[in-house]
């Protein structure tokens, strides 16, 4: 009566054999965990846009059409020939293709996409700024960026913006007694001028600097990433886990099931957004040329003493809306060379790769995954993942499925008329 | 002669080898390697499902239980405030007490990516935490030090995010 163990054996393999099969083939369909992680990553699941208590103009539209003309204005740097749009480039998704931005001078980091980071806690790769608007402070006052001064953005706001300022911020503070080179920079000159000036001064021209960012800010605020044919795929994936057909390849869609398992992308580029908002060490190598760049752990630094943070002053906020900078781990060697994790929506399109652009195209960006090399300096976090040449290629042929336009106003992505 | 002893010995060897390599290979394979593989993957035991939730759950060295309540639902990259409830061996609500925390994945090997911190004590032996974060899903731990009178002891809470 009993089955012959032999029979049994072989009704047990059949199934495995069957099973692998259906696992091996298109991917199609989608186990319930699965379904769950790829809807975690589906543009649908982005939250409304938070409030930015530290910018109480953040969703006033003068303060959008005035940041508008500020992001494109040429004025606003040393020689006259640098706006944040020079870097920013709004039809190549607000980044310059280069591995190191080019303002006045050459900076030691890649220029970063704008559309999405009104949802980020923390900007730049280290996170040495809290909000957008503070963000937009730092390239202004960089002697390679925009390399001016607060006191001469001050006086350019003056001249050529005083009734698009004045209906948001309210009256322009004197200025008469302020040079137009002075400001807390690393030119001697400029400042010690600033030095020189009376405290209330000082107090005026930095009012009319936080503005100037605050109103950058809420421009960029409307730049909001726009849906992907991944998003048109996730949205149409049943509960049951039967995948739209026609939307994805059979390598698109083997790439998302590596992105979401063996490849344990997601581990860092979670949520809609592909970003867990947060530094990691994944072993990027150094750039020979530049100087030691440790990420996180200097930016911690910076940000906790960044005389336009949460808690400054400057900032809108009450103390205890400051939850990110009041919890923020402030040192340790988890931070050493710990880097953002950028947005994967776009970034297919955006070579070269790696916060100083040190990856050229994104086969070789996989392939540093795949391998794991040691960090020059901290630990990386990644392992070796063991992926074959063809999941190489699916992982990659899934990634440029995340390419979409920009989610704004489409005057928002010209420069402003004037 | 001795040069033939020692060939023979030596295709013996090779014989021996033929079964033996393969079966320490199966052994390697099957015991062994996935242990060691596991560790140069930097993986650890994940512990039983009895083991995860909010307690409550006994210290270390049997000073303190320990039940957790977060205000909404674990989710990942939000902000979390937790009500940690600590009683003594005797139920007695544990007060004058200093409270420590960190945790992180041990499967990956990394931190909390933020530093919570005791922000109220809201009650008897009820403590009040804020800036808990969690970056990524998967298993997680969280660890309470507590010092008070009665000594000092940790505890450790398994979630699942």
């Amino acid at each position: 009566m009993a089955t012959p163990p032999i029979v049994g054996f072989g009704a047990v393999a059949a199934a495995v054999l069957v099973a692998c099969a259906a696992a091996a083939s298109s991917g199609r369909r989608w186990s319930p965990e699965e379904v769950e992680t790829i809807r975690s990553l589906w543009i649908g699941e982005l939250e409304p846009l938070p409030a930015d208590p530290s910018n109480r103009y953040a969703d006033d539209s003068a303060a959008v059409a005035l940041g508008h003309r500020l992001f494109f204005d040429t004025r606003l740097s040393s020689n006259g020939k640098v706006a944040c749009a020079t870097c920013h480039l709004p039809g190549r998704q607000f980044q310059d293709d280069a591995p190191l931005a080019s303002g006045v001078g050459t900076t030691t980091r890649r220029t970063m996409p704008i559309a999405g980071t009104a949802y980020s806690p923390w900007m730049f790769w280290d996170g040495r700024k809290d909000s957008q608007w503070a963000q937009a402070l730092g390239p202004l006052e960089s002697p390679v960026e925009h390399g001016g001064t607060r006191a001469q953005y001050a006086h350019v706001i003056a001249e050529h913006y005083r009734d698009a300022y004045e209906r948001v911020f309210g009256p322009l503070p004197d200025l008469a007694r302020v040079p137009r080179v002075a400001g807390p920079v690393e030119d001697a000159a400029a400042r010690a001028a600033w030095e020189a000036l009376p405290a209330a001064d000082r107090e005026n021209v930095t009012e009319v600097f936080v503005n100037i960012g605050k109103a950058i800010a809420a421009y960029e605020r409307r730049l909001q990433p726009g849906a992907t044919r991944f998003d048109r795929y996730a949205a149409r994936l049943r509960a049951d886990g039967r995948a739209p057909a026609g939307i994805l390849t059979p390598d698109e869609e083997a790439g998302l099931r590596l992105f979401i398992g063996k490849a344990n992308c997601t581990q860092c580029h979670n949520g809609p957004r592909f970003t867990d908002d947060h530094f990691h060490n994944t072993g990027v190598p150094a750039v020979a040329s530049l100087p030691e760049d440790l990420g996180r752990a200097a930016g911690a630094k910076q940000v906790l003493r960044d005389e336009f943070n949460c808690r400054s002053a400057w900032s809108d906020a009450e103390p205890d809306q400051c939850t990110e900078l009041e919890f923020m781990v402030p040192e340790g060697e988890e931070l050493i060379r710990a880097f953002k994790t950028p947005s994967l929506r776009g970034a297919a399109d955006r070579a070269p790769f790696m916060h100083a652009g040190q990856i050229a195209t994104l086969a070789q960006v996989i392939d540093h995954y795949d391998r794991a090399p040691r960090a020059p300096a901290g630990t990386t976090e990644l392992r070796p993942l063991g992926l074959t040449r063809e999941e190489r290629a699916q992982l990659e042929a899934y990634l440029r499925t995340l390419v979409a336009p920009i989610d704004a106003d489409p005057r928002l992505l010209q420069p402003p008329r004037r | 002669m001795e040069k033939g002893f020692g060939t023979t010995r030596a295709m013996r060897g090779g014989a021996w080898a033929l079964i033996a390599i393969p079966a320490v290979l199966g052994l390697l394979y099957l015991g062994a390697c996935a242990p060691m593989m596991a560790l140069m993957h930097g993986r650890v035991e994940r512990p039983a499902a009895s083991e995860f939730g909010f307690g409550p759950r006994q210290s270390a060295r049997g000073l303190y239980v320990a039940t957790i309540e977060p205000t909404e639902t674990l989710r990942v990259r939000r902000m979390h405030r937790l009500r940690l409830t600590l009683r003594a061996a005797d139920q007695a609500p544990v007060e004058d007490v200093s409270i420590t925390i960190d945790g992180g994945m041990p499967e990956h090997g990394h931190g909390l990516p933020t530093k919570p911190r005791v922000t109220g004590n809201p009650g008897p032996g009820v403590y009040q935490i804020d800036g808990l974060k969690f970056n990524m899903g998967g298993w997680w731990e969280l660890r309470f030090r507590i010092a008070s009178a009665a000594g000092t002891d940790s505890v450790t809470f398994n979630l699942e995010l």
